[in-house]
């Protein structure tokens, strides 16, 4: 069950329904998919995505933006968000084990939080099997 | 030619360039050509770190991109040259006439502008321009990713790429 008393920490955005859909796998593990805010860089030009970020950052008072690819206009818009408010935190290459991870450490600032998560993101991606030994 | 893909895009360098066309035409490098992005430092930073390190990405303004665009044309790697809007292309093209094909990735709804296709929404004067372009002979279609269909000029401005 969501906190309907629950405050958005965080701004997911990225392409398509990435978002929403990793926001609501967050909802699914933990119940907690209302501590992002989703937000989809569909048929938008730059300076749209730019002026929507800057619209939820500015109305829910947000620190950290996650967002799917580096080379993703989503990530374009919050660097340049982040040259006029250097104190927010960028993570790119979002999974959901970052997600999982910050949803879970609320007893932290929310940009800390985001950088142990990037940490936790990184390490759960793991290969395994395709042995090539034929035997 | 060394030059695969000249695109209009006002998100420039983003997911569906790098990635989308990246990988299936391989690019490696990137000619980025718009005036204001070629005087500030910052902008580039910006936009070269939205690459994968093995790809190259120059930055130009109009004329300077004019001056290499033969050489980049020659260049035996394979590589995408971006405008953020039909009048930088246009007079690049002005300026060099060595470009043959245009591909329409995203023009984004702004005031003045009417919808064409998803991506694409047209100011009246752009759209002459863009019919000026096709008057002389360059092919120009809108194709936002490779796996689409790339809509002829024709069927843009006719509405049919909507269908």
């Amino acid at each position: 069950m969501s906190d309907p008393d629950a405050e958005a920490r965080a701004l997911v955005a990225g392409h398509g329904d990435f978002a929403a859909g990793i926001v609501s796998a967050v909802g699914q593990i933990t119940g907690r998919g209302d501590a992002f805010v989703p937000l989809s860089n569909r048929d938008m030009s730059a300076a749209d995505v730019e002026r929507a970020m800057r619209e939820q950052v500015d109305a829910r008072g947000l620190e950290v933006i996650f967002t799917d690819l580096p080379a993703g206009s989503c990530t374009m818009a919050a660097r340049r968000l982040q040259r006029e408010r250097p104190n927010i935190v960028l993570v790119t290459g979002t999974n959901l084990a970052t997600l999982l991870d910050f949803v879970f450490h609320t007893d932290v600032p929310a940009v800390e939080a985001a950088r142990h998560a990037a940490d936790k993101g990184r390490a759960a991606l793991v290969v395994t099997g395709g042995s090539t030994g034929g035997h | 030619m060394a030059i695969e893909l000249f695109r209009i895009d006002d998100r420039l360098i983003h997911g569906q360039v790098v990635v989308g066309w990246g990988q299936p035409l391989d690019l490696t490098f990137i000619v980025l050509v718009d005036d204001e992005v070629a005087s500030s430092e910052w902008e580039q930073e910006l936009y070269r770190m939205g690459v994968p390190p093995e790809m190259d990405v120059h930055f130009h303004s109009v004329g300077e991109a004019a001056e290499k665009l033969t050489a980049y044309q020659r260049d035996e790697r394979r590589g995408a040259l971006l405008t953020g809007d039909i009048e930088t292309m246009a007079r690049l093209i002005e300026l060099t006439g060595t470009i043959a094909r245009v591909n329409l990735g995203g023009i984004h709804h702004r005031t003045g502008r009417t919808q064409r296709l998803r991506y694409v929404f047209l100011a009246p004067d752009e759209e002459q321009a863009l019919r000026s372009l096709a008057a002389r002979g360059i092919d120009v279609s809108a194709q936002d990713v490779p796996a689409a269909r790339p809509l002829a000029l024709s069927e843009v401005l006719s509405g049919e790429g909507n269908r």
